[in-house]
């Protein structure tokens, strides 16, 4: 496990020089906790343990009995997203250096190729984004927008070459980027047997749609149309298909954004039952709700509009936060995905124009602290479990993130479990006007972060240098959610019923009329054999006729004329044994 | 109601033909919700009086029944005796099948008028009812299936709705390329019935699914009926339940799913119902009797005997969760599904599972079976038994209190039903003309000892049937049944969405118009084609209105090529902060 075995960035000498030992923390991790200082070196954790022997004058930085986890890992943010000739007011340098004020060392960005274009020229495109920019690691989802031979090669290029497995695709945005359930389908199946891991938006687009133009009909415009024609519903049944397809092609599922109860408790119910599914609840659905798209502002009813909605029920917030500590959801994201008023205003007189997303990837990890590990609903060790390990193990990078031993990165967290602290657009890291999460309050934040073995965040400044950031490939048939696959599709062979050939009579029948008479030539078919002996037949099927009653006049044609019977219904068959 | 009018004189004419005078004396009168004992006095074809020590005519025929319990006659309420599969029809017609009906206590059946892509529903609706009229034996009334969706087809659904009398319509979530229709398709269906009042009736299985599905096993050279229910999981039943459920809950609209096969989709619905949703299911006599091991049979007639969509689950315990539901009220009625293809029909299919003609019998052994596997074993209670039989049936499509009840006024379809009786189930004794039966060799208690329909005996134990062909009546059926719609009107009027009254935004606009400068390499294929570009910006200056903090300074740095035409943070003309 040394940094460099890794894809590198040229820059890595400037890394090499730092040393660093972390003393007096108590390590968290997602399994244990326990005291110990920490020495690093060229970005990796060389020794962990009490009284390291480390060379003399290196930098020291007192933990003072705070808790000291694995940097965060925030698995779905879009920064510097294209959006209609625009783009994210968060760029890849903004919005990294929000991650590491928020105690996030690691962000994984979606790459969004457009239909019809490259997904290897969209994800080139979004890594010398990234690569110029961004201040911590990072990784890329690809989404698939459309599908069709090229893309599955280019897919299998990414996955095998490029160091992408996890891939997005989309059921709702109708005509745009929705797929249907038979490509569904065949994604997964390709997934499913390349190793990918597949996401998805789960809402149902086609219903979406005629909703969207029922709430416009009714002269419903403003961003209420939004979570109106976006109803929790939708999202939930969208997940309960997902759910269904991955099952039939015995591939893991990873939903992004769950953004409501109904769509948590179709995937605890799921899990229940055995399905490989991990939920991803983000920043915004664990720590509001839907009730501000009512709001008389605009600009602040707008700044909430992201998709799925949030969910107007105020109970959302609590319930999920339960589910992600009794582990029913895994993984947390930000979908940090910032847009000014402005640009939010390009829906001001029709909401299925405004531009879809919040902010939350400073925020994630303070939010989730406050909410669910203050309130007791979740411990320590699974707060490092949602925010970080979970998210490397799905993207196949644990050990080397997502844990504090020797070998991994040295990408560390010393969290202040008393720091509390107001959250406000006015002081936050981002460039967006509005922060969905004005006002509140949250205990706990980091007071050190160390990223790539280097401090970024001690006393309150952050210390970004954008261009830092290297990719970390990811490769497929992560363990975490592939183990149980394999096992499952050696067992799951389907095999048919070694049974003799059915050798009984057989009707006429016309392919392709619609109830006329048949053709006579269509009886025979082609593997027809001849007729048997037929008195060795042991079976026989039918009774007398005669039996069924008096006969009347209708009683004798049952059978449709120009059906041609060979031998007398009740059939023969070579078979002895009946089961 | 002009074209009902030629029915009604023959139903007239009939009348004085086969006037009975009926008086049954000593049952125990069995209706959904209270059981008494009473006589019961049935004059031309209908009830006249229910009670003790009745006055009656003299002539009467009077039957001694001895405590049997006297329960209203079933109603099949789905039943294919007409429908074709490449060119063949089952065998059982409106004659054997209706036959058939009545020796199991079957006293009315809904049948399901399937026309192929491309056919006139009108049409198909008047060679069903015109067949019914010729050859059925007992009452009956008709379902539509859409086989297809277009601005013509609501033409011809106002009339059937309207003039002839039907209120109930299938819609078909499988069979991909052919009946199957879209999410929009559903939506639209859902929104145009809902006005009518008619209820919407799915088969739900995701037949996108199934026919990759298909291919697959077809693929591993899987060709024989195990190939059906390995390509037809029951999740995709529930799959597709679940989304009918969430499209009528958008809608707000009623929804009937047709044959519940699994125990997935059965629970699938008692959620929905426990949230509120209106939503009836239908276990088929199949379901309720028998499982899907049967596929693997290695006696192929057999096991394509068993082919049905949804199919058999092959999970055995499932006839029991479907009983303990339907006790339970979270599955209202049963029909029987029948539509009996012979085993040279099934043949088709011999090399190419997905060719076997789909469908089980089960309209002679439907009420028995339900006796035998719920009310025998303690699950449910006579009442119940009437409810899930004949009276939900009736309530749901509108036919209550003239036919599921028996009481002053209503048809005289009555059963005398002997709980004691036991039947062994056999192709042999049965009245359909299959060779087969599914249930061969199963033992039922509970069964029919006398059969009266439109006031005539037609069966009784011992004497068999004395039918007459072509006596059946079709029943019209109005709109807006209560049992389905009352709920849904309220809920209409309640429920009504409204925009939240905002002054105008008159903040900064980001012009998406933007000169190419800031546009990505392919703007073309980004913008949805239903986008509209955003009118002009209007005169911020005359803005009045500060929003919530000063946001908009400070320290922040802006990102380049960003036209903000007014300081972000923006303004608008409201003085109140929501």
């Amino acid at each position: 496990m040394s940094g460099h075995s890794y894809q590198g960035k040229k820059n890595i000498p400037k890394i090499t020089s730092d040393r660093l030992l972390v003393k007096g923390g108590r390590i968290v991790n997602d399994d244990q906790s326990f005291y110990a200082d920490i020495y690093m070196e060229d970005g990796v954790i060389k020794q962990i343990g009490d009284n390291l022997i480390v060379p003399g004058g290196i930098k020291t930085v007192e933990a003072n009995g705070k808790m000291v986890i694995p940097g965060g890992i925030d698995i779905h943010t879009h920064f510097q997203m294209p959006y209609r000739g625009t783009t994210t007011v968060d760029d890849f340098s903004q919005g990294s250096k929000a991650a590491l004020a928020g105690g996030t060392t690691m962000i994984v960005d979606h790459v969004i190729p457009e239909p019809g274009n490259s997904l290897i020229e969209a994800f080139e495109q979004w890594r010398s984004w990234a690569d110029e920019k961004t201040c911590c690691d990072y990784s890329l989802h690809v989404d698939i927008t459309h599908w069709n031979d090229s893309v599955k090669q280019e897919v299998d290029t990414l996955l095998k070459e490029k160091g992408v497995n996890s891939f997005q695709v989309y059921m709702a945005y109708k005509d745009f980027y929705q797929m249907s359930n038979s490509e569904l389908y065949e994604i997964f199946t390709f997934l499913g047997e390349m190793g990918g891991i597949v996401q998805v938006h789960a809402e149902n687009g086609e219903i979406i749609a005629e909703e969207q133009a029922r709430m416009l009909e009714m002269g419903i415009t403003g961003p209420e149309g939004h979570v109106l024609s976006r109803p929790e519903e939708l999202e939930a049944e969208a997940v309960f298909r997902a759910i269904t397809i991955a099952s039939q092609t015995n591939c893991p599922l990873y939903v992004t954004r769950v953004m409501s109860k109904s769509a948590a408790d179709i995937i605890s119910q799921a899990r229940k039952k055995g399905n490989v599914v991990f939920g991803e609840p983000i920043t915004a659905s664990l720590g509001t709700d839907g009730t501000h798209y009512w709001s008389k502002n605009w600009a602040k009813a707008a700044s909430f509009v992201t998709s799925p909605p949030l969910s107007p029920d105020p109970t959302t917030p609590d319930y999920l936060n339960t589910l992600l500590a009794s582990g029913d959801l895994n993984v947390t994201g930000s979908a940090h995905c910032t847009f000014s008023v402005a640009q939010k205003a390009i829906g001001k007189d029709d909401f299925t124009q405004i531009p879809e997303g919040v902010n939350g990837v400073e925020e994630r990890m303070s939010l989730i602290w406050d909410k669910a590990v203050t309130t007791g609903k979740m411990d320590e060790n699974m707060f490092v479990a949602v925010t970080s390990t979970n998210a490397a193990k799905i993207l196949n990078l644990y050990p080397r993130k997502g844990r504090v031993s020797v070998g991994s990165d040295a990408d560390l967290v010393i969290w202040d479990s008393d720091a509390v602290r107001t959250i406000t657009a006015k002081t936050h890291n981002s460039a967006a006007e509005f922060n969905v999460f004005e006002g509140m309050e949250l205990r706990g934040a980091p007071s050190v972060v160390i990223c790539q073995g280097k401090l970024v965040l001690e006393d309150g400044n952050l210390h970004a240098i954008p261009g830092v950031g290297r990719f970390i490939p990811c490769t497929p048939f992560p363990d975490f959610a592939y183990k149980r696959i394999k096992a499952r599709k050696q067992l799951a062979v389907l095999r048919a019923v070694p049974r003799g050939m059915y050798d009984g009579p057989v009707s006429d029948f016309s392919p392709m009329s619609r109830g006329g008479t048949p053709s006579a030539s269509a009886r025979t078919s082609p593997t027809k054999q001849p007729v048997r002996n037929l008195h060795h037949s042991a079976f026989s099927l039918a009774g007398n006729p005669a039996q069924r009653g008096p006969p009347t006049t209708e009683d004798l044609p049952i059978r449709p004329a120009g059906r041609r019977i060979v031998v007398p219904p009740g059939g023969r068959s070579n078979i002895t044994s009946l089961s | 109601m002009v074209t009902l009018q030629p029915v009604d004189v023959r139903l007239q004419h009939r009348g004085r033909q086969t006037s009975e005078r009926l008086l049954i004396k000593g049952g125990r009168v069995v209706n959904d919700d209270l059981s008494q004992y009473a006589d019961v006095y049935v004059e031309d074809g209908l009830i006249k009086q229910v009670g003790d020590n009745l006055e009656v005519p003299d002539d009467v025929r009077v039957l001694e029944v001895n405590g049997c319990l006297v329960i209203p006659g079933g109603i099949d309420v789905n039943t294919c005796l007409m429908k074709p599969h490449l060119g063949c029809s089952p065998v059982d017609d409106f004659y054997l099948g209706s036959r058939a009906a009545l020796a199991g206590g079957t006293t009315m059946i809904i049948d399901h008028v399937t026309p192929q892509p491309g056919d006139s529903l009108l049409e198909a609706f008047e060679l069903w009812q015109e067949s019914a009229d010729r050859k059925c034996c007992c009452d009956y009334s008709l379902h539509v299936d859409l086989p297809h969706w277009h601005p013509g087809v609501k033409d011809e659904l106002e009339v059937l709705v309207q003039e002839k009398g039907i209120n109930s319509f299938q819609v078909y979530m499988s069979y991909k390329d052919s009946f199957q229709m879209t999410d929009s398709q559903l939506y639209e269906v859902f929104s145009f019935l809902k006005e009518l009042g008619a209820v919407v009736m799915l088969h739900a299985e995701n037949g996108d699914l199934i026919a990759q599905e298909q291919r697959k096993v077809l693929s591993l050279g899987i060709t024989g009926p195990e190939g059906h229910p390995l390509s037809h999981p029951e999740e995709l039943e529930a799959e597709a339940v679940f989304r009918a459920i969430t499209i009528g809950n958008r809608v707000n609209c009623p929804v009937y799913i047709t044959k519940v096969m699994s125990k997935t989709a059965a629970d699938t619905i008692t959620q929905a119902r426990r949230r509120g949703s209106v939503v009836f299911g239908e276990p088929i006599t199949a379901s309720l009797a028998t499982d899907g091991s049967h596929y693997w049979s290695k006696n192929w007639a057999k096991a394509a005997a068993y082919v049905t969509s949804p199919p058999l689950s092959p999970d055995p315990t499932t006839p029991e969760h479907l009983h303990d539901l339907l006790a339970c009220g979270d599955l209202q009625v049963v029909g029987s599904a029948h539509c009996a293809y012979s085993t040279s029909q099934k043949a088709i299919g011999k090399d190419d599972f997905t060719l076997i003609p789909e469908g089980t019998n089960g309209i002679e052994e439907r009420m028995g079976f339900v006796w035998d596997k719920a009310v025998a074993t303690g699950k449910m209670d006579a009442n119940q038994f009437v409810a899930v039989t004949s009276t939900n049936t009736a309530k749901i499509f509108n036919l209550y209190p003239r036919k599921g009840r028996i009481a002053v006024g209503s048809d005289a379809d009555i059963v005398i039903w002997d709980p004691d009786r036991t039947k062994t189930i056999t192709s042999k004794l049965q009245q359909s003309a299959l060779e087969y039966n599914i249930f061969e060799g199963m033992v039922c208690r509970g069964g029919p000892v006398v059969v009266v329909t439109q006031g005539r005996v037609v069966y009784e134990e011992g004497e068999g049937l004395r039918v007459q062909q072509g006596s059946g009546r079709f029943i019209p059926r109005q709109a807006f049944p209560d049992y389905a719609y009352q709920r849904i009107t309220t809920r209409s009027k309640v429920k009504g969405k409204q925009g939240v009254s905002r002054g105008m935004y008159d903040g900064p606009v980001y012009d998406v118009l933007a000169t190419p400068k800031y546009i990505t390499p392919s703007p073309s294929a980004k913008t949805s084609p239903t986008s509209q570009q955003p009118p002009p910006i209007r005169n911020l200056h005359q803005s009045n209105f500060s929003l919530s903090g000063a946001q908009f300074d400070d320290n922040i740095p802006r990102r380049s090529g960003q036209r903000i035409v007014a300081p972000p943070g923006g303004r608008s003309n409201i003085t109140n902060l929501g």
